[in-house]
């Protein structure tokens, strides 16, 4: 059978790449460029594709966790309200609580600032976890419940005032010429990123013999260690090619003393740091998923729950903690968001459950529970997130982006189920 | 069938001696809104009772929860409790009709609070929103009188927000004509989230090259928003910037130079104006006597109307103690960060 196939064909089977992953991938780059022909060449442009990847970040990380909850065949309504709530204490305690404590703009406070945000988020989603899983509540109702509540409570911190401006460090968070790491660090990411890829490989590899389990070819090896740094430097030389705006070099300059050349100065963005927090994310979420004994078991809990509780997982727990690492992430999401915005308002993140779970879906994650993977998901952010840009970018008004947003989001279900029929 | 019988029993109790106590106290004054969701309406609660209770009379509310169901039966509840006038917050301005017919035909004079309630009988009260759009853009046109325009619209949803865009529109006609201005962006803000305003205005920036020279924002919000997309481009306070509602931290921006103003609509104003309004119609008098009132047909409907609209205040960085004095805002919330020396304000 294998053989009657063309050699194409064969080599793709070989790398063990997902086919599912590379339609996605394939789908991204139609949609891309689509946009860059029908917007006059502005789609695919540093500045545009950098924008885009501060713009995915935090419904990306949100989608992540979205992913294992869904796994575990239960939903998480609540997170776009949570991500308010997270984000307006997170506002309250740098412009109101501390600066009364330190003083305004102490290097402290953003750290502070984090932690009472990225713990309250384990708390509250422990707590609906708790609900969930040890009193029996199904958990459509309890975040549903946590929805109302949490946006309610997001009102009652400030009583519907915006809070703004942030604390100068805690901004970085969010993006911007100074939010972002600069061409050399990008650089040392982009080598560190591009090692690692390479040393995986070859552990996976030694790991194989170890187990007698089949071995990819070793070209096929070679073309996915190729493919990945490839694609990691590419990245990089992106983000570096798009410079800081004048405005933001002038003031720069100015602040250091320096005098303009008369070309202006170029200055490379290099990664935002709020991406960056979103890669390891999703570098930490896939070790979790896929490495640990947590996310086999989240697994088996969703492709089986009898069987996993009579095989003695402690599946009421493993619940807790999903929700808990689904909290953390909403949190992490608020700080991102909230910086970007340079404010905390009490309607951030309005709708941004339905956004994420769209990203799981899109991704390849199976409502039915039990299948989905971290990079579907975080690419399914950035497809939608795409979309939405794009269209702005064509000019087109939200209603009209609503609609296709939501058509692609039931397409995307539709050939997912039909590609599962397919290969069952 | 008994225990209905003994609640319509209890009710009229209730109505009649509620009514009893109306003619010996005061005048009863029913008001019906919509929800407290934003914090906006609290404050238009706050002075509307002050007022009230100055008057000598008395203030019964019911909240809808942002349910138009809801209102209609909280409308009757205060019709019941024996209101002698309605002012109401409609949550959905087409579905209150029968409520307000009916109490109109009981005799009970209907205020529509903000929100326009079509009914040739009924009072309508609010701030002029095309004056909001024309204000903003009257503001940003004295900055910038030629040049590149965007426009962050409000939610799609909202009819408050092409009305708003209809003033701005209707300063800056002439000048886009003779060419000296050019819309380069023109974008809804769903739910009028300042993160969708963000990214819109991410797009336009992107789309012109950084090529615009001012913006034309609907809200405080959606200024906030669109200014921290220009400030990842180091043109925060480089080009004018509108805004409204006179949000705390809008105002705090003003001071930082980076938002250029912020159409004020005291709403404490607009709820004492409307206790006023109630007290006179309550005692039967003619609306001719109230200053100031206008027919207004310019509702989807074309129906006429009794109605005042107040004036807005444009909030920049000259007045900002308008502001303060009125105790809308702190002092030192507006000068949190400004340096000394560039608000007159603040020093």
């Amino acid at each position: 059978m294998t053989q009657s196939k063309p050699l194409a064909v064969r080599f793709l089977k070989a790398t063990e790449l997902d086919t599912r992953m590379l339609g996605m991938v394939g789908a991204l780059a139609l949609i891309s460029i689509g946009f860059h022909l029908l917007s006059g060449g502005l789609f695919l442009t540093p500045r545009n594709l950098w924008n885009l990847s501060v713009q995915s970040s935090s419904v990306a990380i949100m989608a992540t966790g979205m992913m294992l909850v869904i796994v575990t065949r239960s939903i998480d309504l609540s997170i776009g309200s949570m991500l308010g709530f997270i984000g307006m204490i997170m506002g309250v305690t740098q412009t109101d609580f501390l600066p009364r404590l330190l003083g305004f703009e102490n290097p402290a406070t953003w750290a502070v600032s984090l932690a009472i945000g990225l713990s309250l988020g384990v708390v509250l989603g422990g707590l609906q976890g708790f609900v969930v899983a040890y009193l029996g509540v199904p958990s459509f109702i309890v975040t549903l419940g946590g929805l109302l509540v949490w946006r309610g409570a997001a009102w009652w911190v400030t009583s519907g005032q915006t809070i703004a401006p942030l604390d100068s460090r805690f901004r970085l968070m969010g993006g911007g010429p100074e939010g972002s790491i600069g061409a050399d660090w990008s650089w040392v990411t982009g080598a560190l990123a591009c090692f690692a890829v390479i040393l995986l490989l070859a552990n996976g590899r030694i790991r194989r013999r170890k187990f007698l389990f089949p071995l990819r070819p070793l070209t096929a090896e070679i073309f996915l260690g190729a493919a990945a740094c490839a694609l990691i430097v590419g990245a990089i030389a992106i983000v570096n090619a798009y410079p800081w705006p004048v405005g933001s070099v002038r003031r720069f300059a100015e602040a250091n003393g320096l005098s303009l050349p008369a070309g202006g100065l170029f200055i490379a963005h290099g990664i935002a740091i709020p991406v960056l927090i979103a890669i390891s994310v999703g570098v930490t979420m896939t070790f979790f998923a896929t490495r640990t004994r947590f996310g086999r078991y989240v697994y088996a809990i969703g492709g089986n729950p009898e069987a996993a509780v009579l095989a003695g997982i402690d599946t009421r727990w493993i619940i807790v903690k999903v929700f808990m690492l689904m909290g953390f992430l909403a949190a992490v999401s608020g700080a991102i968001s909230i910086a970007r915005l340079d404010a905390a308002t009490n309607s951030e993140g309005t709708l941004a459950e339905l956004l994420v779970i769209a990203a799981a879906v899109i991704g390849g994650t199976s409502l039915a529970g039990g299948a989905g993977t971290i990079a579907g998901s975080m690419l399914g952010a950035v497809l939608m997130q795409s979309l939405q840009s794009g269209m702005v970018l064509l000019g087109v008004d939200t209603p009209l982006q609503s609609i296709a947003v939501g058509a692609v989001l039931v397409i995307a279900a539709w050939l997912d189920a039909a590609h599962r029929r397919r290969r069952a | 069938m008994g225990r209905f019988a003994a609640v319509l029993l209890i009710g009229t109790a209730l109505l009649l001696s509620s009514s009893a106590g109306a003619t010996a106290k005061g005048r009863i004054i029913g008001v019906s809104w919509s929800n407290f969701q934003e914090e906006r309406w609290k404050t238009d609660e706050a002075a509307m009772k002050a007022a009230i209770a100055a008057a000598g009379d008395k203030y019964v509310a019911a909240d809808a929860q942002s349910s138009a169901q809801k209102q209609l039966t909280d409308i009757e509840n205060l019709i019941g409790q024996g209101a002698n006038v309605l002012i109401v917050l409609a949550q959905d301005s087409a579905a209150i009709g029968p409520a307000v017919q009916k109490a109109i035909d009981e005799g009970v004079p209907v205020i529509g609070y903000d929100r326009l309630i079509e009914n040739p009988r009924a009072f309508y009260i609010t701030f002029d929103n095309k004056e909001v759009g024309r204000m903003q853009a009257r503001g940003v046109l004295a900055v910038a009188p030629t040049g590149n325009y965007a426009f962050i619209k409000g939610s799609a949803a909202d009819p408050n927000a092409d009305f708003l865009f209809a003033g701005q529109v209707d300063i800056l006609k002439p000048a886009i004509d003779a060419g000296k201005i050019k819309t380069v962006g023109e974008a809804y803000t769903d739910g009028w989230l300042p993160a969708n305003a963000q990214r819109n205005m991410e797009q336009i920036l992107t789309k012109n090259d950084n090529k615009v020279d001012a913006v034309v924002a609907s809200n405080d919000g959606t200024a906030g928003g669109a200014i921290a997309a220009l400030a990842a481009q180091g043109m925060a306070g480089t080009i004018p910037v509108s805004g409204q509602d006179g949000d705390h931290a809008a105002l705090n921006r003003i001071a930082l130079g980076t938002q250029t103003l912020s159409v004020w609509k005291d709403a404490r104003e607009l709820g004492k104006k409307a206790a006023e309004i109630a007290t006179l119609l309550a005692d039967g008098k003619a609306v001719s006597e109230i200053g100031g009132v206008i027919k207004f047909s310019g509702g989807p409907k074309r129906v006429e109307m009794n109605s005042l609209f107040l004036s807005p205040i444009t909030i920049t960085r000259n007045n900002l103690d308008v502001a303060i004095n009125a105790g809308w805002i702190k002092k030192d919330e507006v000068c949190q960060g400004v340096k000394s020396g560039a608000v007159k304000v603040c020093d």
